[in-house]
């Protein structure tokens, strides 16, 4: 058979049971997506649903998120469990701390990178060469990283000037990136209080506007990550190493080292996650907040691809970032009835797939819902806190769970053992 | 094959002890790099216990570190991962303390205000992590996830229900729930050390005992490790993995719920505050891998946690940060089980030998023969 017969024949074969979405498809679901906001946002007069200070706190808040989920993605491609990289993370934001406000923010966010770093080897040596148990090794990081970073911190940043025994002096910030003609246009037309323009101006001038360059780092590091693993050979070598390790051992592969290469950039990756909280602040205890274990969510969530966890981040750091920049709390409240449309929309979708159970309790979910926007002028200040995990949790819950995490993800890969 | 368990029995030790003492070298290390003097902090660690009271103290927080650690066991036992062991344990105690504090408490049985608190303190932990379990079961959510969003949930629903016009009263600058009145509470043992000794040991002492009982000795849990051993033979032989699923999560968010009963019902202030101890959850989960999910393990790795625990606060007399400790504990974590590796591997190379030394005999013997 020749290549261009096998082509042919492969052709006629179905590629999957689920047809690929094409990328109009999902321009539609935005732009609808946009359309039912806009709507609640004129509805409920919460203007900072949409509004560009809301989107600038959304992507701050996303962007750690996203690059912790990025760092749980290298690594469990390469099939090593990273639940240590809020460790990780931890080291970063001492490393950003230290150097940060010694040499500026570039060289905080590089030392941030190498403690990071040092973390995942250290996770690397751990689970690959002492073939200790992925979660256990994470577990004992993330112990270990927040006991040596105040350890240090109480050695080293006590006397320091502006700096205590819980925090590093304050470090500069990264140049911002404002694109000054475009945003006053939009600003015009998002004053204008429009349907769907104002709100998509909005939401452009948030992009668009104090942008810091490690939000445009971190968004094309997903984009880098999607094509290495995706689309060189190096990345398909990595991902065989977290589907079938010794199929690839068979084939030539060095998995320890690949699996090494995952480890280290994956907690690279993560501490450039902590030295993005630091830059522009300063180092301080418990500042991670557990957003590491959030991104791994985030990950899980996108089903171990890198658009997949952008949309987990997003949707996490867009409710955190709203609840964040809206002190009258009516964006929140409009959150709720926010909520209760798309329960509606997902369980029509649902019951367009037969699965009448979900569709029944995502409806049941969003009357509640719905009578609990109307029943109160204001989420009490306490509950908002909660929105981006109550939201993800319903998300999970309702949406169809088609995740398959690498095969060989968290076993214990030893060299000629198979 | 005497001779064999005998250095099987000599390899069980020899782990937690290399570990200890490779902790101890890294610790002196770093030490020494940060310019202190190891003698000094050790000495000042071990003097923390001649204060019988700190002593007292630290066995106490192993009661409470071993009901974390077994809720934990429980998910791992069944391969499940329960992060939210911490927050079932807090809203678990939150309500349990405002239904021990409420005024129709005071005019029940002392024995009753305390079994109906322990019970309320059990569903609600239950049913908190029931809510992993369930969208495990029916919708393939993984509890990972689930878990660490119910963990800050819970947070945020205890800011909220912890305000003077709900469950909470002001007491001073601080809000808590209303104190439990006198007998509402359980008795403390006084052994004459300052701090009494916390008599919830004994409820800890009888979780471990059915928690044993329950994996070696009932269907259910041979059930539980045969699925957390392989879901597909379980399958095969008519376990209802997911049910097992369910009761296993449920039951481990019930024994989070003790977690906080030891401070409440033995604690001096008989509320839930602000003040309340957090994190528990999470040390719950490495002290359940250091003891490895065993039940007797599982006591000498809280109490090795709980007494390292108590010694930092004297490193700061000799001016190092007590964060040490924590450094220490880490360490510990992940050599213990690096150790077990080498001690296994090396187990096996001695069993290979002894084999082939067999072998070769018996090859003689019957080349003589021949």
């Amino acid at each position: 058979m020749t290549t261009i017969e096998m082509a042919r024949t492969r052709r006629d074969v179905p590629l999957g049971r689920r047809r690929r979405m094409p990328a109009w498809g999902w321009l539609l679901v935005v732009l609808v997506g946009l359309a039912v906001v806009s709507a609640i946002r004129l509805f409920s007069d919460a203007s900072n649903l949409t509004s560009a200070g809301a989107i600038e706190a959304a992507i701050a808040a996303a962007v750690p998120i996203a690059l912790a989920g990025l760092s749980g993605l290298w690594s469990e491609r390469a099939g090593v469990v990273n639940i240590g990289l809020e460790g990780m993370m931890i080291l970063g934001t001492f490393g950003a701390g230290w150097a940060g406000y010694q040499w500026g923010p570039w060289a905080g966010a590089f030392f941030g990178i190498v403690c990071g770093a040092l973390g995942g080897l250290l996770h690397g040596l751990a689970t690959i060469t002492f073939g200790v148990d992925h979660i256990i090794s994470g577990v004992a990081i993330n112990i270990v990283a927040p006991g040596i970073t105040l350890f240090l911190s109480e050695l080293l940043f006590t006397n320091a000037p502006g700096g205590g025994q819980r925090q590093s002096p304050p470090v500069s910030d990264v140049f911002k990136i404002t694109i000054n003609g475009l945003t006053d246009w939009l600003g015009t037309i998002e004053s204008k209080d429009w349907f769907f323009l104002s709100d998509l101006a909005g939401i452009v001038r948030g992009m668009t506007t104090q942008l810091s360059a490690l939000s445009l780092l971190a968004a094309i590091l997903i984009a880098a990550s999607g094509y290495v693993l995706w689309r060189t050979r190096f990345g398909l070598r990595l991902r065989s190493c977290g589907e079938a390790p010794y199929a690839a051992e068979s084939l030539g592969v060095n998995v320890i080292r690949y699996k090494y290469a995952a480890v280290t950039i994956s907690g690279a990756l993560a501490g450039l996650a902590g030295a993005f909280l630091v830059v522009g602040l300063k180092f301080q205890d418990g500042q991670t907040r557990g957003l590491g274990f959030i991104g791994l969510a985030a990950m899980i969530f996108g089903n171990w691809r890198p658009g997949g966890l952008a949309i987990g981040a997003g949707l996490f750091g867009y409710t955190d970032g709203v609840r964040l920049y809206d002190s009258t709390s009516t964006a929140m409240h409009a959150v709720v009835l926010l909520l209760a449309v798309a329960l509606v929309i997902v369980a029509a979708l649902q019951l367009r797939r037969g699965n009448r159970m979900v569709a029944l309790s995502g409806l049941i979910i969003a009357a509640l819902a719905a009578w609990w926007y109307f029943s109160i002028d204001q989420v009490p200040r306490q509950l908002v806190v909660a929105a981006p995990y109550t939201i993800t949790l319903l998300v999970m819950g309702l949406a169809s769970q088609r995740l398959r995490m690498p095969k060989a993800d968290g076993l214990i890969y030893r060299k000629g053992e198979h | 094959m005497g001779g064999l368990s005998g250095r099987r029995i000599w390899l069980g030790v020899a782990a937690p002890v290399t570990a200890l003492v490779g902790a101890g070298i890294i610790i002196v290390i770093l030490l020494l790099a940060t310019g202190h003097n190891p003698f000094d902090a050790f000495s000042a660690m071990g003097g923390a216990y001649s204060d019988p009271s700190v002593v007292t103290g630290a066995i106490n927080q192993t009661t409470v570190f071993y009901l974390s650690a077994v809720a934990v066991a429980i998910g791992f036992k069944m391969n499940l991962f329960n992060i939210g062991v911490d927050g079932q344990y807090r809203i678990a105690a939150l309500v349990a303390a405002a239904v021990a504090g409420a005024a129709f408490m005071s005019s029940l049985p002392s024995v009753l205000r305390i079994i109906l608190t322990l019970l309320v303190a059990v569903l609600v932990g239950g049913v908190w992590a029931g809510i992993a379990g369930w969208l495990r079961v029916t919708r393939g959510v993984s509890e990972v996830i689930s878990t660490i969003m119910l963990n800050s949930i819970a947070t945020a629903l205890i800011a909220y229900l912890l305000t003077p016009d709900r469950l909470a009263i002001l007491m001073g600058n601080n809000v808590s729930t209303r104190p439990i009145t006198d007998g509402g509470q359980v008795p403390n043992f006084d052994i004459g050390t300052g701090t009494p000794l916390f008599s919830l040991i004994l409820l800890a002492a009888l979780v471990g005992v059915a928690y044993w009982f329950l994996l070696n000795r009932t269907v259910f849990g041979f059930s539980i490790k045969a699925t957390g051993l392989s879901e597909t033979a379980a399958v095969a032989s008519g376990i209802s993995v997911k049910k097992m699923m369910f009761a296993a999560m449920v039951l481990s968010g019930a024994v989070a719920g003790l977690v906080g009963m030891p401070e409440l019902l033995n604690g001096i202030s008989g509320s839930y505050s602000l003040n309340f101890q957090t994190g528990i959850g999470f040390t719950g989960i490495a002290i359940a891998l250091l003891g490895r999910n065993h039940p007797v393990g599982i006591v000498f790795a809280s109490a090795l946690w709980s007494f390292l625990a108590s010694s930092s606060n004297a490193l700061q007399s000799v001016q190092v940060p007590k964060e040490l400790v924590t450094i220490m504990q880490g360490i510990i974590v992940l050599l213990v089980v690096i150790a077990y590796e080498i001690v296994r591997r090396a187990g096996i190379v001695l069993e290979q030998r002894d084999v082939a030394r067999q072998l070769a005999v018996t090859a003689a013997r019957e080349e003589v023969a021949a």
